[in-house]
Parts: C-alpha cells; structure tokens; sequence
C-alpha cells in the first residue's frame, strides 16, 4: 500500500517534470506577482517556501469549489518560474494524473476565492495577475449621502449666515445710534456757540443754536 | 495731435480742481472709500488676475512658440494694456464716478459708453459666475478618497465599466457627463441638471454675500481672495521642483521659435490677451479708482498692476505646465516599465528611472521585434498638450488627471479648485462694482433703495438667467457667449473710451488734471501712446478680429459619443444662432452709437437742459450747499 502511494508520488512529481519541458498546455494559466510594487520595503524574498504556500492555496481554491474533491499540493504543478516571478501552473485532476482540469474550472475557483489568495501573499488583483482571468470588479463605494452634498450644505449655511449678520448688524447699529444723540445735542447747545461763515472757507464749525427750529416761520 | 473735438458745458459736469481739494478735506461720507491703499491694489490685481492667467496665456505661450510669445506679448502690455489701464485709472479718480456717470460727465451723448459697459459686465459676470459654480461642484467633490474622477462606474449589470467611460477616460467621463451631462448639441436642451443648479445658486449667493455693501465687504474678502492664488501656486511649484522631469516641462514650454513671430495671428492673439488680462473696457476699474484720494498716483499703480499681472501669468504657466508635464512623463515610463518587465520576465526593481535608457538601448538591440510590438508610449509633448489644454480642458480634464496621479491627492484637489476659485472670485467682484455702480448711476430705480438691493436684484437676475448653463447644452451655451459677448464689445468700448478721454474730454485738459493729481504732468510716453499707438492697435485689433470671426465659418465643439469619440466633433451652428450672436455682440457695441444718436437728438431738437447736474448761475450758487451741513 505504502509502496503503491510512494510510486504514484514519484510517478507524478516525474510527470510534473515531464509536462514542464512540454510546451504550455491550453489549460494552462500564467501568473505574476509584483510584490515590490505592492509592498515596498517590506516586500519578502519569493523563494521555494512562497511557491509551496501557493500551490496549497490553490489547492484550498479547488477544494472549495468542487466540494468533496480532495486537491493536494501534488496536483498544482507550476513551471517556468522566472526571476520576474511569474509562471505558469496547471492543475492535474484526482483520478487520472495525466488529465489536466479544464480552464474554465480553474478560473471558477480562483474567482471564488481570490480574495483569499490575495490575502495569503498580501497582493492585490493587480500585484497578484492571473493573466486571463479578469478581476470581478469592486462596485465604487457609493455612500448614501454624497459627499458633495454635504459640503454644499456647510457653505450655504454659512453663507445665509452671512448674509443674514450682515444684513441684520446695520439696522441694529442704527436703533443704536438713534437712542444716543437724543443725549449728545442737549449738552452742545448750552456749552458752545458757533458760527458759520459762507464763502470757500471752511474752518469754522457748524452753528447748532438753530437746528431744532422750524423751517417755517410761524404765523 | 491738438485735435480737440467742440464739448460744451464740460466744466458745469464736472467738479473743478478746487472743489476736489475741498471735497478731499472734508468728509464727504457718502461714497466709499478704501481703508488703505493695500486693499485698493489687491481688489485691482484680484480683477484683473483671473482665470484667463491660469488657462488662456500657457495656452497661448505654447502653440505660439513657446519663449517667443514673450515678445509680442510685453511689447503690446506695454504699448496697450499700460495707457489704456493708466487712462481708466486716472479718468476715474478725477471725475470720481462710476462708469455711466464718468462718461455722462464727459459728455451726456458718450453715456452709451458707459451703458454698453453696463451689458458686457452683466453678461461676461452671467457665464463667468457659471464657470465658477462649476469649478464649486469640483471642490465640492474633493473632499473624498478616492476621487470621484478617478474610478469609471459600473455599468448597469456590473460586468465591466460604463461604455462611454471606458472609451474615452474616467476625467473626460466625470466632466462631460457627471458634472455637465452635455447633450450632443446646443439645440438639444438636455433639460435643468439640479446639481449644477445648486452649484449656481451657492456660487451666487457667494457672490452675493461678499459683494453685498459693496467695497466694504470686497475689500475686506480681497485680503483673502487675492493673495490665496500666489500661495497655492508656490506651493504647486515647490511640489512640482521636488519631481522629477519638471524642467521638461518648463523648458518645453519657454523654447523659443522664432518663427511664430512673422505669423499676424501670435500678435492679434498677444494683443487680444493682453486686453482682456488687464479687465479693461468693464467700468470695474474706474468705479475702484473713483474711491480713491484725489492725489493717489495712478500711473504708479497702473504701472505695478501691470507688472504684477505679466509676471503671475508666466508663473502661473510656469507651475501649471511644470505640473502636467511631470505627469505626462511620470506615466509613460511607468507604463513602459512595466510592460518591459512584463515582457523580459525581469525581477522587479532590476528596471529603474535611471537605468532605463540603458536597458531599452539594450533590449532593442538584442530584441528590436519585440520591443517594437511592446509599443512603448513616449511622452509626446507636443500632442499631449495640444489636446484641448486651455480653458476649461485644462482645469476639469487635464489637471484633474494630473492630480489622482500625485499621493494625496484630494489634498491637491482642493488646493487647486481653491486657487481657481478665489482667482474667479476676485474677478466678479470687479464685474459686479460694474453692473451695480452704473445702475445707481442711471437711476432706473428709486435713489432710496440701499445698494443692498441692487446687489441682490443683479444677483438675483443674474441668476435665473444662468439656468441656461445649466442645462444639458449650458457648455455649448457658454462657449458661445464667451467667444461673443466678451470679445468685440470690449474692443469697441475700449477704442471708444480713448477715443472720449483724448479728443473729447481733452488732451490738454486730461494732462492738467493728471499733473494736478500726481504732481507732474504725463511724460512724452504717455502722450504718444494715448495720443496715436494704442487706439490704432485697438482699432487694427479690432479689425482683424471681426474679419477673421465673419469669414470663418462658425463652429462649435461637440462631445458625441457618435462621432469621432473621445475627441471633441467641431460642428457648425443652427442658423437661429445668429440672431443670438448679434444680441451678444452687437447691441453692447451698437448702444454706443445707438445713444450718441439718442442723447444729440433729444438735446437739439427739444432744447431741454439736464438739471440734475447743472447749477442755477446765480451767486449763491456758488456756495455749495451740502446735505452735511447744519447752521
């Protein structure tokens, strides 16, 4: 039994190396990784380890998707891993080893879990291409209230605001002023008496003795 | 040129020399003053700087030979836009009037002037205050991340992106249809879009709030409004001098050639730009200078304002060209960096800025197929910039573009769409002085009415009629009015006015006055320019524009997603727009002759004598009796 499961192990892993010095098969599906873009300085070293973790992802992706159906990491084989960090893999099927899954079945469980395998080398659907396979599309964040809205609210309030203080202050000022010089023209009648001269000169001042009198002499 | 055209009764019109020095030391409280003399050139170099320095002069600068459009362009600031801006300055301080009553001083037959500055600042402030309800929905809708014009929507089954955005960009998308749902030609009204509605109405009551006692309130928004600009450029220039490639873009843009200046069209393009710069022809800036002190000196002022504004428009076409060409270049090698990565299979990182020219010399040496079959984007300076990089293209499609691509972007966003509203803003201040003051002064509403009212009341119709830019076709509509209402109208008025203050009102006189008020009298420079050169490159100015508008079809710009998508469809326009060209165009310029007319018939024929600015001749006339006075 174990000799049997050991010779299927070498069996495959012999027919992983063989498909790879093979032309791409059609079922194939290339992937790139740009982990520098994405993370920068705290980008990691791409290295056999990484390369493990996303055929068990991928695995985990196909298990999802075809529930029941026991993928392993033996069935991801990838080949052509250049420096770029690109390659491309294929998927062998359970029962027989020389049968690859179709690409349709592929791109249903990599569209199903995407998330998930972008989370596991936190990429992004741009950092992380699987070349054919189109990201599904975020719907833009629409938030009930547009933004606009509310900033158009704050400046016309405080524009009503303005036109209302600057409306309202005169008219205040003048009921003001209004109750004030009831007091001022009193006192300047007894202290001062003025005269007025006609002519270009005007340095004197303004005689107040007759301001309050009549226009018209009474009859 | 002694030439002095017969002007009777000119000295009952106007206030004397002694009368000006009395009204100087006595308090004359009902007409506004500036607090200082700081507020009084921010408001004239906040009219006159607008957003015809950010869009219209790079523009001109680069298709009209880069460096080389300096010189048509200095050599007509200094031989039309300084006289004339000197003339409005002074004729406005000595007769101390708004625009109407300037010219009726002068002579009542000259008031069409005046009335003819009246309509254009009416309508030139109608689509100028739309192009800032849309630059307000822009602010508006930068304060989110990320941008609403840097995403496509889906469309409606969410399989891929709205058509139309994916043909042409997501910044063209959010400005032709999100922002202005433009129809597909001018005929077709599209209907009120009420977002843009309300974008007008908050412009207006802006407006309204700062303009609504007059200088009072303007000149204290200027301090703001006015220097606002200068900030935010110096800090898009600091941020474009730290990038990479941002000499490119100023050197690509001041590289002379030579050549451009045997082409007649750079020297009527420098004139005309010069001329609408310095806002002249408006009545604005005579109504600001009418509130100064009788000895504050005009020809330094006029002098500085035009200084001051040369110098922004070449920096602001400095920052703004340093800014999009970066991002033009930034772009393209991104992109090929990418695809060459992609297509080698290189690490990342192994392609860098600086290595680049290498590896590609490299690569096309070794693999000339496939690079040729990478199409590598180069930045075309030259095509990249022709497209639609004035006006309104420049701030809504090719700036907006220009800031998703820097980090932090909404924080450039609102810095930009600030700029160019406080740019606008200061603008209408001077058109509104210009509607309002003339208004008072042709007294076709009761004295009484605070000038509260006024303002509200050109606000208000103002307003309404702008609904027409916010229709579907509002761009198309205000295209038109912008190629119409504020071109040959301001080159009649302008000729005009020189016309009047030189020959009518009086060299001789005018020299007087200004020796009276600055202390020397104009020198030779003056003299030869107000005399001779200015109105005949007004006049020649003139000429050549109206030629050139009769002769060449009229066409309009399209956004039609039939035609020739995503680039704009030039299209010419339904007859009936003819008739809507000539009330632009022509009634401002007619009223002048059409009230000349008016005004001589009525006083020949009915021999009537306008009272309301004459004395009875009798000796106790001569004491000015003052409402102030009490005795």
């Amino acid at each position: 039994m174990l000799g049997k499961i050991f010779f299927l192990l070498c069996l495959s892993s012999a027919w992983a190396e063989d498909l790879c010095s093979k032309a791409v098969p059609p079922e194939a599906y290339y992937v790139r990784l740009s982990i520098k873009t994405a993370l920068g300085d705290k980008a990691y070293v791409w290295n056999d380890n990484e390369m493990f973790l996303f055929q068990a992802t991928l695995a985990f992706a196909m298990r999802s998707q075809f529930s029941g159906q026991e993928y392993n990491v033996s069935n991801i084989v990838v080949c052509d891993e250049t420096p770029r960090v690109s390659f491309w893999f294929v998927v062998t099927s359970l029962e027989d080893p020389s049968r690859l899954v179709s690409r349709g079945d592929v791109e249903q469980a990599v569209r199903k879990s995407r998330n998930r395998i972008n989370s596991a080398f936190l990429l992004t659907d741009q950092t992380l291409e699987f070349i054919g396979i189109t990201p599904t599309l975020a719907a833009p964040v629409a938030p009930n209230t547009p933004p606009w809205l509310i900033v158009f609210g704050v400046v016309m309030g405080a524009v009503f605001a303005g036109i209302l203080v600057l409306l309202v202050l005169p008219l205040i000022q003048k009921k003001r002023k209004k109750n004030q010089p009831m007091e001022d023209e009193d006192s300047d009648e007894e202290t001062q008496v003025k005269t007025a001269e006609n002519g270009p000169e005007r340095s004197g001042v303004y005689n107040m003795s007759f301001s309050d009198d009549d226009k018209f002499t009474q009859m | 040129m002694k030439v002095k055209l017969p002007n009777p009764g000119l000295d009952d019109r106007i206030p004397s020399h002694a009368d000006l020095e009395r009204m100087e030391t006595e308090e004359a409280g009902d007409r506004p003053k500036w607090d200082n003399k700081a507020q009084y050139l921010l408001t004239c170099v906040g009219f006159c700087v607008g957003l015809g320095n950010v869009w219209r002069f790079p523009y001109l600068c680069q298709s009209h030979g880069g460096g080389a459009f300096m010189i048509p362009f200095l050599i007509l600031l200094v031989l039309e836009g300084i006289p004339l801006l000197h003339l409005e300055f002074a004729i406005g301080q000595r007769l101390r009037k708004g625009s109407v009553g300037v010219w009726r001083s002068i002579n009542p037959c000259l008031t069409g002037i005046g009335i003819a500055s009246l309509m254009v600042s009416f309508l030139v402030g109608m689509y100028y205050n739309t192009i800032m309800a849309w630059i307000m929905w822009y602010l508006y809708n930068s304060f989110q991340s990320p941008l609403p014009w840097s995403q496509c929507p889906l469309n409606a089954n969410r399989t891929g992106l709205v058509e139309e955005c994916a043909r042409s960009s997501t910044v063209d998308y959010f400005w032709y249809r999100e922002t202005l749902n433009t129809s597909t030609a001018i005929d077709e009204s599209g209907g009120l879009q009420w977002w843009m509605v309300l974008a007008l109405i908050s412009a207006w009551t802006l407006l309204y709030v700062c303009t609504i006692r007059g200088i009072e309130t303007t000149g204290k928004a200027v301090y703001v409004t006015s220097t606002l600009p200068y900030v935010v450029l110096t800090i898009f220039l600091i941020r474009g001098l730290t990038l990479k490639g941002s000499m490119e873009g100023i050197k690509f843009l001041f590289t002379p050639d030579v050549d451009e200046l045997m082409n007649p069209t750079t020297w009527l393009d420098a004139g005309a730009q010069v001329f609408y710069s310095f806002s002249l022809a408006f009545g604005g800036l005579i109504s600001f200078s009418s509130y100064n002190s009788i000895h504050n000196n005009c020809e330094q002022d006029a002098v500085l304002i035009s200084i001051i504004n040369g110098c922004t428009s070449v920096y602001s076409a400095t920052v703004i060209y340093s800014i999009i060409v970066l991002i033009c270049i930034k772009y393209a090698f991104e992109n090929n960096i990418l695809k060459l990565m992609n297509a080698f299979d290189y690490a990342e990182n192994n392609i860098t800025d600086i290595n680049y020219n290498d590896v590609l010399a490299h690569l096309n040496h070794t693999n000339p197929n496939i690079i040729e079959g990478l199409n590598l984007e180069t930045c075309d300076m030259n095509k990249f910039l022709s497209q639609g990089v004035e006006g309104t293209g420049l701030a809504f499609i090719v700036f907006t573009e220009a800031i998703i691509k820097m980090p932090v972007s909404p924080l450039w966003a609102v810095l930009f769409f600030v700029m160019l509203f406080c740019l606008g803003l200061s603008t209408m201040f001077g058109n509104i002085e210009g509607v309002v003051v003339p208004l008072q002064d042709l007294r076709l509403l009761p004295r009484s009415w605070p000038k509260e009212v006024f303002c509200a009341l050109t606000c208000l119709i103002s307003c309404l009629m702008g609904l027409i830019f916010a229709q579907g076709s509002g761009n198309y509509w205000l295209a038109l009015f912008d190629s119409f209402a504020g071109s040959i109208p301001l080159l009649v008025i302008g000729f005009c006015e020189m016309f009047s203050v030189i020959y009518i009102y009086g060299a001789d006189r005018f020299n007087k006055d200004i020796e009276f008020m600055i202390g020397h009298k104009p020198n030779i420079f003056w003299q030869v320019t107000w005399r001779v050169l200015s109105p005949i490159i007004m006049l020649v100015i003139l000429v050549f524009y109206f030629v050139t508008q009769i002769t060449k079809s009229i066409t309009y710009l399209v956004w039609d997603q039939e035609v020739v998508f995503p680039t704009l469809e030039a299209r010419p326009y339904p007859d009936w727009i003819n008739v809507i060209i000539f009330l632009l165009a022509g009634v401002p310029s007619l009223a002048i002759p059409l009230v000349f007319l008016y005004k001589f018939i009525q006083m020949k024929c009915c021999k009537k004598k306008d009272y309301s600015d004459s004395t009875v001749d009798t000796i106790s006339a001569k004491i000015q009796m003052g409402e102030k006075m009490k005795f």
